[in-house]
């Protein structure tokens, strides 16, 4: 939740796109994406345009290809469905790379390929210009209802809890001659994990009041004002190439 | 790996119609839960609600294999509805999911509202719907147990219906719906008991130690039980 706290996908930086409102980037990224999903599969060429406005942000904040490539990774499972299709799908064949394949499928295929692809790598841009912190500010500004962003918060903060509570109950299950190896140590975590739960939840609960007791009362102080007319100009920038883009290729 | 797609779907695997009408839907029925919410949350019940969303989350991250191939990970609706009530739960969940897109480009970020309908609106309510039907099995810390098992049992289920008609309005019509139908359900089903036992066990846990923290057995407290001491 707080700025120290270190992300895997956060990219700490002071860069323009890191300084810029997070509600500005919230807007910006699903937008762009929604743009993406739109255009028709068969104008191949405007998803290299996607890609290259992506490459575009990417250079203003300073994020190196190599960083963001194994973290893409989680879109794995969809890069096999994509693979499967040409072999599934029903429809007339073509002949492609030598091999005999659905031309419905291998369009199915790509449209996934090419619009997740590009859907992960723009969540991906989001994660690491914005920290979780800072997303739930945006998310608060964006006018979510106080409640949501008080669960939120919540729940950023006790994400760490769980981890460390889970953390002290191998250690303490291990001095007690627990020998963890790979399989066994899941059937001990998962009858454990009721006891987890409560465990978290008492340590939760003096968390949240000693928060209380400092004057908290649901959601972070919010310092900064709303984003100025040039920031939504700027943050929307891309998203606007995006939607001309778009417009050409229907 | 279906399993994936069924839940958390990646942009593309859905129309722009279809992605924006179920973004409506699960605006409406975040409202909606959002207004009930109000009457259950409260400065005390809170940090449960954050420690659910927080639950729900981490186990969401655990992907256990189903079939060689086939990976799945829990969806918590169930969980959330019994520990927390429906609509504290639904939002629960949909705040897990809004975090995950946003933060762990975990589901495409367009397909946010149909993976909300699915796994926080359909799924959290098949599981409450289960379990108060089967409440007055709760009385005895088994039936509990069952209930919480059949309850996230139905939730996983029902919940990967809801994908199959997303599919049937906004996807590929390449793919025979029936073959669709087959497989989601047929994957689900295995996760499902994969998810009952985890509900189960958690929610026998909290039950036993602090019986307070369950939405599902309020009113139902009993006498406190006086013991002679033993002589």
């Amino acid at each position: 939740m707080s700025a120290g706290h270190a992300h895997p996908l956060h990219r700490p930086g002071d860069s323009p796109v890191h300084r810029l409102a997070p509600q500005v980037k919230i807007v910006a990224a699903v937008s762009a994406v929604l743009c993406v999903v739109s255009t028709p599969r068969e104008r191949f060429w405007a998803f290299g345009v996607y890609f290259v406005l992506l490459c575009a942000v990417w250079a203003i904040a300073r994020i190196p290809p190599g960083w963001l490539a194994p973290r893409a990774l989680i879109e794995a499972p969809f890069v096999v469905l994509a693979l499967v299709f040409p072999f599934v799908a029903g429809g007339p064949t073509v002949a492609f790379l030598g091999i005999t394949v659905s031309e419905h499928g291998l369009l199915s295929g790509w449209n996934i390929l090419a619009k997740g692809t590009l859907g992960v790598l723009a969540s991906l841009t989001l994660a690491a210009t914005t920290s979780p912190g800072e997303l739930i500010v945006g998310l608060q500004r964006l006018r979510v209802p106080n409640m949501v962003v008080t669960i939120a918060t919540l729940m950023m903060r006790y994400l760490e809890v769980i981890g460390d509570e889970a953390r002290r109950m191998r250690l303490a299950r291990i001095s007690r001659g627990h020998d963890p190896r790979f399989l066994w140590q899941v059937g001990a975590t998962a009858r454990g994990v009721g006891t987890l739960f409560v465990r978290s939840y008492e340590r939760g609960e003096r968390v949240h009041l000693a928060m209380v007791s400092r004057g908290w009362t649901g959601a972070m102080p919010d310092h900064g004002g709303p984003a100025g007319r040039a920031a939504w100009l700027a943050g929307l920038a891309p998203t606007v190439l995006a939607a001309v883009v778009l417009g050409i290729a229907l | 790996m279906v399993r994936d797609v069924a839940m958390h779907m990646s942009d593309g695997l859905l129309n722009t119609t279809t992605s924006l009408l179920f973004g409506g839907v699960a605006v409406v029925g975040l409202a909606v839960a959002a207004a009930r919410a109000r009457d259950d949350l409260d400065d005390r019940t809170a940090p449960m609600a954050g420690l659910v969303a927080a639950f729900v989350f981490a186990t969401q991250m655990l992907n256990f294999p189903v079939l060689p191939g086939v990976s799945g990970h829990l969806l918590g609706g169930a969980l959330a509805a019994i520990l927390v009530g429906p609509w504290v739960g639904a939002l629960c969940v949909s705040i897990v999911l809004v975090v995950q897109g946003l933060v762990f480009a975990d589901g495409g970020l367009t397909a946010l509202g149909a993976n909300i309908t699915n796994m926080a609106l359909i799924g959290t309510a098949a599981g409450f719907g289960v379990a108060v039907l089967l409440r007055r099995f709760t009385r005895t810390r088994g039936g509990l147990v069952a209930v919480a098992f059949t309850a996230a049992f139905a939730n996983t289920v029902i919940a990967s219906l809801g994908f199959v008609l997303e599919f049937a309005i906004g996807g590929d019509p390449a793919f025979s719906l029936g073959a669709v139908t087959a497989t989601m359900v047929g994957v689900h089903c295995l996760i499902g008991i994969g998810e009952g036992i985890i509900t189960a066990l958690t929610v026998g846990a909290v039950a036993a130690i602090r019986p307070d923290l369950v939405y599902l057995l309020r009113g139902t407290r009993r006498e406190l039980e006086l013991k002679e001491p033993v002589a």
